[in-house]
């Protein structure tokens, strides 16, 4: 089956999210889809898979025009898509979720678990995709989890699977695994769309590339002709440089002194196991490790944000452990959430606002009980200045900034007064290229003026990147370290260590 | 580490234990002094096929042994632990204080179990389908605050077609003005993206608003429109001859039996069937369901529709099954107590009836005990049920997980 799309455009408003795309997917083959975070790429495929009608534009299926009212329409065809974000209903059963919308059933109604339980064992063994077909989708590690949504797609005998940035969300080991099943739906003569910013993925998998950029398709290529830096500049559209510059490692004294930290989940279970970690001033510590392995609560409790049960958090020699985010912030803690939208700023602010939220109170801000609001205005445009952050106006609301925009005003606020210690998590999550580049510049400052520098990602590339030391953490635990400068490590043993192994 | 786990459940199980010791300590001082004299409690009238002799409990014996097996029971928990034991131990701690209370009440005198069990049924009806009208619109992720609303209609709409078209006419009208209500709400919110809590205020207030005016202004002039028959309890062949469950289970009214119906009925609708299946994926993730086809929209205007058609069955109750006639607010918030139920029995259609009998037995109790002329004062008796309510829903449940898009609209692109 070949698929065609023709001047494919689609707006959301004023927002153009593709612009005249023209895109051919051939049976059998990997077509790997790049583009930076906002490119248009997930907008594209679903447009395809039925879930957004196109502004203008056309699909072809063999030739033939479609039109898909819904997902339904496009299933039918033979077009499945694996979601950047799972469409998995956590509550339910792999099988229950495999089915769900073509449900086999008996008399009165009644679902036939039965049939529909052989028939994903039937799939899961065909491609090898090992799941239990009775385990609760929640129970379930993402990789396992992408499986189902595999099979959601193969039980709907799609010919064509797309699958949405799915390795953001698995080990290298796991990646590795998932090229394997990637390759072996190929040559069961299925067409894949394989979605992706990262060049390497890309140059691995793919027979063919086509680059997305703002919505338009700025190149395509076949893989082995192409090189990272070629790649990289067609995504961006502008020559790229993808390392950053620093001074000679030269650490001071402890900064950050965590001792036996423990922290509970809400639930009660353990988030962060006996934790021992120094930050020694004019370092960056990088922690790698797969989501949901503590990391979250470490970045929460060391800002202040969530209470430990057990341990203690030293800061330059003082007990932090019970301060509250304020007083941490005035001993000059710096902290960029790992959630900007839910934990770094209020949507409905204004730049200006946003850029005081954690020193209105104090001078020279405060006037008596008031704002000197006037002060405020001239000092956040002069660090948005600094910063990089392009907004209209800083009095214009947060909300309406891009995505790099905001973190990039997180950081000016975060990094812009005195910091000794700099608490980073995920600090370049679902960020354009630029912006990853000026913020890890920053943080890079941020440790050449001596500052401690703490970093959890889920990057492992931005790990390697920044870090004098990288620490892996695996359920809760440093299972453990690296120091690159001593000895270099590669990828596939940190990723080893990150699925577990060192323990 | 697994130590401090259980630390921290081991706090809640002595909190637990302290309760039952409190309880057993407050029944030992309270109660046992006035228990002389022996209880007497009836189990079958004189007309039964099968009569059983009386349970009779002599009083200051039983009170005391309730209040040590309290004690013991808490002494145990305190000082043992055993996190799996503590629900169950306060489960059956409150049982055996309810009983306690229950002899202490009717010590000297005597009293028809059979009889308030199967009051308890009866009141646990209108609670029970609003429960279930409850379950099933936040099973599709709508919030019915509007039950109450819904039940109301039902009953006014009962009392009026009832009285000039018969009962059977005026169950088919409530069922059927219920619906309309439940489709209302399901456009105010589906379609128009109103705040659910809102919407359902507003039909609470609409409703309760319009069936006062008419039965003021126009019921008390033609009081005709307003005496409508009375379902009579069908008796069950045989079954209903059985001694205590005869009475309580197989004697009883349609509405009884269309309450337990309705929740077999819902259970195998939404764990057993196709549609089921769909409904809970439209509350748990509806862009998930959306991706594969089904669609959103409708599956909440379905099952809110049903809803409001399981609401002004139960909302017919309060006339066509009780009294025979409309009073204004005569529902007295018992669709609030019905999503309490539906809360308590963790949205399950058999749950949310089990919980609706518990404040079917706690309503009923306190109008028995009432009748016996306790000391205590028969405004502090009627604010049982709302008690029973607070303290079932904020301390037994505890975390009880509501579909994971309840209360959130769904908006497709
Ligand atoms: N539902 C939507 N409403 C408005 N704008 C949207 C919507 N979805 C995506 N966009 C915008 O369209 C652009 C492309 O987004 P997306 O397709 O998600 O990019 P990618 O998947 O390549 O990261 C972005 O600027 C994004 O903000
Ligand atoms: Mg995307």
């Amino acid at each position: 089956m070949r698929v065609e799309l023709k001047n494919i455009t689609k707006r959301f408003g004023p927002v153009v999210a593709n612009k005249g795309v023209d895109l051919t997917i051939e049976p059998g083959e990997v077509l790997g889809l790049l583009g930076e975070n906002g490119a248009g790429k997930s907008t594209l495929m679903n447009v395809l898979c039925g879930l957004y009608e196109p502004t203008e534009g056309e699909i072809l299926i063999d030739g033939r025009p479609v039109t898909f009212a819904g997902p339904g329409d496009a299933i039918r065809a033979g077009i499945g898509m694996v979601h950047q974000h799972f469409m998995l209903v956590p509550v339910f059963t792999v099988t229950e979720n495999v089915i769900l919308g073509i449900e086999p059933v008996g008399q009165l109604d009644h679902l036939d678990l039965k049939t529909a339980r052989a028939e994903v064992e039937r799939l899961s063994t065909q491609y090898g995709l090992t799941v239990d077909p009775d385990a609760t989708i929640e129970t379930l590690p993402v990789g396992v989890q992408q499986r189902v949504e595999i099979i959601k797609v193969l039980i709907r005998e799609a010919d064509v699977l797309i699958l949405d940035e799915p390795t953001a969300v698995l080990t290298p080991q796991e990646v590795d695994e998932f090229f394997q099943i990637v390759r072996s739906l190929c040559d069961a003569g299925k067409a894949i769309v394989f979605i992706t910013h990262k060049l390497n993925e890309i140059l691995e998998v793919s027979d063919r590339i086509a680059v997305i950029r703002r919505g338009e398709i700025v190149g395509s290529g076949d893989p082995k002709k192409l090189t990272r830096p070629e790649l990289a500049e067609m995504m961006v559209g502008h020559p790229v440089d993808l390392d950053v510059a620093r001074a000679p490692f030269a650490p001071g004294e402890v900064i950050l002194d965590i001792q036996g930290l423990t922290i509970l989940r809400p639930d009660g279970a353990v988030a962060v196991d006996d934790l021992t970690l120094q930050v020694h001033s004019g370092e960056v510590v990088g922690i790698a490790g797969v989501q949901g392995n503590g990391q979250s609560a470490l970045i929460e409790a060391l800002a202040g944000l969530r209470r430990p049960v057990a341990g203690r958090v030293g800061f330059d020699g003082t007990d932090i452990t019970n301060a509250s985010p304020r007083a941490r912030h005035r001993m000059g803690i710096a902290h960029i959430p790992e959630d900007r939208q839910r934990a770094g700023l209020i949507g409905n602010f204004s730049v200006a606002e946003n850029m005081v939220l954690d020193s209105y109170y104090g001078p020279p801000f405060a006037k008596g009980p008031g704002i000197d609001w006037h002060r405020v205005h001239e000092d956040a445009a002069a660090v948005a200045r600094e910063y990089d952050v392009r907004t209209p106006s800083v009095r214009s609301a947060a909300a309406h900034l891009s995505g790099g925009n905001q973190q990039k005003l997180v950081v000016a606020r975060e990094l812009s007064r005195d910091t000794r210690l700099v608490i980073a998590g995920q600090p370049t999550r679902g960020l354009d290229v630029g912006s990853i580049a000026f913020i890890h510049e920053r943080l890079i400052a941020a440790r050449d003026e001596g500052d401690g520098v703490l970093i959890v990602s889920s990057e492992l590339d931005e790990i390697m990147a920044l870090s004098d030391r990288i620490l892996v953490m695996f359920k809760g635990r440093v299972v453990a370290e690296y120091t690159p400068h001593e000895a270099p490590v590669d990828k596939g043993t940190i990723g080893l260590a990150m699925a577990g192994a060192a323990t | 580490m697994t130590v401090l786990l259980d630390k921290a459940r081991q706090r809640q199980t002595r909190i637990t234990g302290g309760i039952l010791i409190a309880l057993g300590a407050l029944i030992a001082v309270f109660l046992a002094p006035d228990s002389s004299g022996v209880a007497t409690f009836r189990l079958s009238r004189p007309t039964d096929v099968w009569p059983v002799p009386n349970l009779v409990v002599p009083g200051g014996a039983f009170v005391y042994v309730a209040s040590a097996l309290l004690a013991f029971f808490g002494v145990r928990l305190f000082l043992r632990g055993g996190a799996r034991w503590s629900a169950r131990f306060l489960g059956i701690g409150l049982i055996i204080a309810v009983a306690a209370f229950l002899v202490w009440a009717t010590a000297g005198k005597s009293f028809s179990l059979t009889g308030m069990l199967q009051a308890s049924l009866v009141r646990a009806v209108p609670i029970a389908l609003g429960g279930l009208a409850g379950v099933l619109s936040e099973r599709v992720a709508v919030v019915n605050i509007g039950i109450e609303g819904m039940l109301l209609a039902g009953a006014f709409t009962g009392a009026l077609v009832g009285s000039l078209a018969g009962g059977l006419a005026g169950l088919a009208a409530a069922v059927a003005v219920g619906g309309v209500f439940g489709f209302v709400l399901a456009a105010l919110v589906v379609t128009y993206r109103m705040d659910q809590i809102i919407a359902g205020v507003f039909i609470n207030l609409f409703v309760l608003g319009l069936t006062s005016y008419i039965s003021s202004q126009v019921f008390q002039e033609y009081r005709a429109l307003n005496n409508a028959p009375v379902f009579r309890a069908v008796e069950i062949p045989v079954l209903s001859d059985l001694p205590v469950l005869g009475p309580v289970f197989f004697s009883q009214n349609i509405f009884v039996y269309g309450a337990f119906i309705l929740a077999g009925l819902a259970t195998y609708y939404l764990f057993h069937t196709r549609h089921g299946l769909r409904a809970r994926a439209v509350g748990e993730h509806p862009r998930a369901a959306d991706t594969l086809g089904i669609d959103v929209y409708r599956t909440r205007y379905v099952n809110v529709t049903i809803a409001g058609m399981v609401a002004g069955f139960g909302g017919a109750w309060f006339t066509l099954g009780s009294v025979g006639r409309f009073d204004e607010g005569m529902t007295g918030g018992r669709g609030f107590i019905g999503l309490a139920a539906m809360i308590f029995g963790r949205w399950h259609p058999v749950g949310a009836l089990m919980a609706a009998l518990i404040f079917g037995f706690a309503d009923s109790l306190q109008q028995k005990l009432a009748l016996l002329g306790t000391p205590i004062p028969s405004e502090f008796l009627a604010m049982a049920p709302y008690i029973a309510t607070i303290v079932v829903v904020a301390g037994v449940v505890g975390r009880a997980r509501a579909p994971a898009a309840d209360g959130k609209p769904y908006v497709k692109e």
